[in-house]
């Protein structure tokens, strides 16, 4: 025997003495971990309902989607989780020196192989079906509600692309969000060409409740990602590029986000917020945007003719 | 006392070299810089590569320091961007695939039963561009660091968002580290293939030897890809060429597309060595075979292969066709299955074995328990539509440190308590390795755990600062708690390694009862590591000797390796 690698006797009691307990223990603190976070996920709190799923406080049907496929998702993971951890953590506790002291010499059993490579793929089997009977209700927008603001399709932005959804009646509010170092800038659509008459706003989305809401997302400079968690995923603003998503809020209230794209130095601070009010709220907030944007582009445009003349009379002197 | 030094003298090995001239071992400081044995240069790997591990986590601790309260003030925004991009680089780049390298060069020469590398020379060269690329690279603190992160994305990389030289720095130690592993995998490479010993085929080769066979070929795929990447990003910066600006006809999204093309086969190239060097610790602690012995090599192979289909569920929120999601969902599910294929044989091969707790496989126990979670979380970023909600967030920083520190960081620890009597000579305490087991594990999972909290508190990455809003200052604070005791742990292991090069006992030939060749030769083996190689007749050549020398057997089963005696092979 090696000196110095096991230790002397004394040592040894004293570890069988200590470590077998503690080891146990430390057992069955593990399970315990793994029954209590599957009692979390029963009875979550709502100060806690972000501990262990993203929230959906918007009720967007996208972001109900995407939480209730995590859910499924979670639940079976705590299994695997939970099963294979524990049968590691009574394999390391049965078979330890002290309680096997002989090793059997099994070099391995065909059939248990291949069962556990079926069972792995029958499991990811499972997750594609459910993910795949789940994706339709994440990805494709419904109608607005009844009780949601008129929106029309020629307020779209976008005529056609690969990946942009559209409610089956293809009436939906659109809003451009535009990413630049470091703010959102939204630009409504209003169906004519010209686009310096159209409503726009910095940070602070404003949209009607139960309206379908499809966004055609781009970026200006270095790639960000629009993400309000509360609306559902995130989607890359990528320059040259157009990407698309859409929520239709059916709560009213604030819902906070912010760029998830590493986009500069101050990308920390390039925040959003959508703001979802009454449909009588928005119509007002949309007309007086609209009011103070035809008044500041009046305002301009008197300005620049003060300013033309003035310089047409500078020269005649 | 240690069995293997009599056998070398009781069986009478015929020498396989007649020496023409024989100099003078060298010593000194200019010794190790012309060096051209793979112990040495292992050990250079390894000591450097420990260096930037230090770094890397001071980095880390900077950063925890700063997110431990809400919209805290301790580092600017600039300061913060440059410590994510270091330490990101550091830990991939200049920690963990050197340290990879260190134990491959040392130790997959002495476990095939080979003298040297194949190409001595070419394994020093390797070496040093590794460590030219980490002086170019933290060369930047003189004038100014990257900014961009260690995925560098364009445009924001570009000389129009980056003007400083940071970015350079970050594209030369990407190029020199590049042609450092390129290099280090062809040389792995062929001195596997070509140099074995006598009977060891294919069948035979320690799994540790067939994950490094696989990191080879997967580097060798990967690397010149990401070499192009950053090429076209230089040309991008200083010559004019537009290839990711959109701005005149570039796509942003080649870039993403370049980068994951080597970034994913990446994250198998940091763990696929772990899997082998606990393949390697679980049949020596279990007294026991591995379980499938096929299966795990097979899996290896079905992991390098589906891993460099899969780069693209990097790339699920981009603007992508829905085809493209779909392929890269299905794929990244099926990596599950070889891997969890792994587990159970791992598992296994524990099972109504006789486990003996050296610290060794305490760091492989740890390294299955904290792997298992990293591979479950995976489960849910391959679901895109999950993904869409996690991507980028805190979520996906606990998922890959689940996977990089709890699979590959806990691998290459075990490997350290596991092969440092090899290389020294002399065991480490049992007692340190023991409580830095524990600091390090329970550090861990204080850190990470709760960050999968924080992402789905909608807490994106990469942020220097951030509201005090919901739970996130709580979760932070535990966080950075977590990463303290972690660093202790880290740093109990330096110091243990530091005094027991000193004071650690005698370690002998084969402390562990290993079961393969490294275990043959004196620790710290020779130069030319084996005077006689014996034939292998197992994949357990080790047991078959010790077997062997029991029974008092004969003793005409060694041969020199390629000494002239007609094998047969």
């Amino acid at each position: 025997m090696m000196a110095g690698h096991h230790p002397p006797p004394l040592r040894d009691s004293m570890r069988i003495a200590l470590r077998a307990p503690v080891r146990s223990s430390l057992a069955r603190a593990f399970m315990a971990l793994g029954l209590l976070s599957i009692l979390i996920l029963a009875t979550a709190p709502a100060a806690f309902a972000d501990f262990i799923a993203p929230d959906a406080g918007s009720g967007s049907p996208n972001a109900e989607g995407i939480r209730s496929l995590y859910l499924i998702i979670y639940v079976l993971a705590v299994i695997i989780f939970v099963g294979v951890g524990g049968l590691l953590l009574f394999t390391l506790r049965r078979f330890s020196a002290k309680r096997h002291p002989v090793a059997e010499q099994i070099h391995g059993n065909n059939k248990l192989e291949i069962g556990w490579t079926l069972g792995a793929a029958l499991l990811l089997v499972v997750i594609s079906i459910v993910t795949f009977a789940k994706l339709d209700g994440i990805d494709n927008p419904p109608n607005s509600g009844a009780e949601g603001a008129p929106v029309t399709e020629q307020g779209s932005f976008i005529a056609d692309g690969a990946r942009r959804p559209m409610p089956p009646n293809g009436k939906s509010l659109n809003i451009q969000v535009n990413g630049q170092q470091y703010m959102w800038r939204y630009v409504y659509a209003d169906g004519d060409k010209d686009l310096l008459n159209n409503v726009f706003a910095y940070e602070t989305m404003v949209v009607p409740v139960n309206t379908t809401v499809t966004l055609t997302i781009r970026s200006n400079d270095v790639q960000h990602s629009w993400w309000v968690p509360d609306l559902g995923g995130k989607f890359d603003a990528v320059p040259g590029y157009t990407n698309y998503t859409w929520f239709k809020a059916t709560k009213t209230g604030t819902f906070r986000g912010q760029c998830a794209e590493l986009c500069g130095r101050n990308h920390a601070n390039m925040v959003a917020q959508v703001k979802v009010v009454e449909p009588a709220a928005f119509e007002a907030w949309y007309a007086r945007q609209k009011q103070n944007i035809e008044g500041a582009n009046k305002l301009a445009a008197a300005g620049r003719q003060a300013l033309a003349a003035q310089a047409a009379q500078t020269s005649a002197k | 006392m240690a069995t293997t030094p009599q056998i070398a003298t009781s069986l009478t090995p015929v020498p396989e070299i007649a020496a023409h001239e024989v100099q003078r071992p060298q010593r000194g400081w200019i010794s190790w810089l012309t060096t051209t044995d793979h112990k040495r240069i292992g050990i250079m790997y390894l000591v450097a590569s420990w260096v930037f591990f230090m770094v890397g986590g001071v980095e880390a601790l900077i950063m925890r320091l700063q997110l431990a309260q809400a919209d805290n003030t301790l580092v600017t925004p600039q300061t913060y961007n440059a410590l994510v991009t270091m330490h990101g680089t550091t830990m991939i780049f200049l920690f963990l695939i050197p340290m990879i390298a260190g134990f491959s060069n040392y130790i997959v020469p002495l476990m095939i039963g080979a003298r040297d590398m194949a190409f001595p020379r070419l394994n020093a060269l390797s070496f040093w561009l590794f460590l030219a690329g980490g002086a170019a690279f933290y060369g930047s603190l003189l004038w100014s660091p990257p900014e961009c992160g260690w995925t560098c994305y364009a445009p924001l990389s570009e000389a129009t968002y980056s003007p400083t030289a940071g970015v350079d720095s970050w594209i030369f130690l990407v190029h020199l580290t590049g042609i450092s592993s390129f290099v280090g995998a062809l040389n792995l490479f062929v001195t596997i293939t070509n140099m074995r010993a006598p009977g060891m085929g294919w069948g035979r080769l320690p799994l540790f030897c067939w994950a490094i066979l696989t990191q080879s070929i997967l580097l060798l795929l990967a690397l010149p890809v990401i070499a192009a990447a950053v090429t076209l990003l230089l040309t991008d910066r200083h010559f004019g060429t537009h290839f990711y600006d959109a701005t005149n006809g570039g796509s942003p999204l080649l870039w993403q597309h370049l980068f994951w093309f080597f970034g994913h086969p990446e994250v198998y190239i940091l763990v696929l060595p772990a899997f082998g060097v606990i393949s390697e610790i679980l049949p020596v602690f279990a007294r026991k075979p591995i379980f499938g012995y096929k299966a795990i090599a097979a899996a290896t192979l079905g992991i390098a292969f589906i891993g460099s289909l899969v780069w693209a569920h990097h790339m699920f929120t981009t603007p992508s066709p829905f085809i493209l999601l779909v392929f890269f969902m299905l794929g990244s599910f099926l990596v599950a299955i070889p891997t969890g294929v792994k587990m159970f044989n791992w598992i296994f091969t524990l099972w109504r074995g006789s486990i003996h707790f050296d610290t060794p496989m305490y760091f492989a126990a740890g390294f299955l328990g904290t792997f298992l979670l990293g591979g479950v979380t995976g489960i849910f970023l391959a679901a895109f539509p999950v993904d869409w909600a996690l991507h980028d967030t805190y979520f996906v920083v606990a998922h890959f440190h689940y996977t990089i520190v709890g699979g590959g960081v806990f691998g290459m620890l075990a490997a350290l308590y596991y092969w440092f009597p090899k290389m020294s000579g002399r065991m480490l305490n049992e007692r340190m390795g023991k409580t830095s087991f524990w600091l390090i594990l329970v550090g861990f999972w204080v850190t990470f755990l709760v960050q999968h909290s924080a992402g789905l508190s909608g807490m994106p990455r990469r942020i220097y600062e951030y509201p005090d809003i919901g739970n996130l200052e709580i979760y932070n604070l535990i966080s950075t708690i977590g990463a303290f005791i972690l660093a202790a742990g880290i740093v109990l292991t330096g110091f243990n390694v530091f005094r027991s090069l000193r004071k650690g006992p005698a370690a002998g030939a084969d402390p562990w009862k290993g079961n393969t060749l490294e275990w043959f030769t004196t620790s710290p083996p020779p130069a030319n590591n084996f005077d006689a190689v014996p034939r292998v007749r197992s994949v357990e050549p080790m047991k078959d000797i010790r077997r062997q020398i029991e029974g008092q057997s004969r003793t005409d089963e060694l041969v020199g390796a390629g000494a002239g005696h007609s094998s047969g092979d």
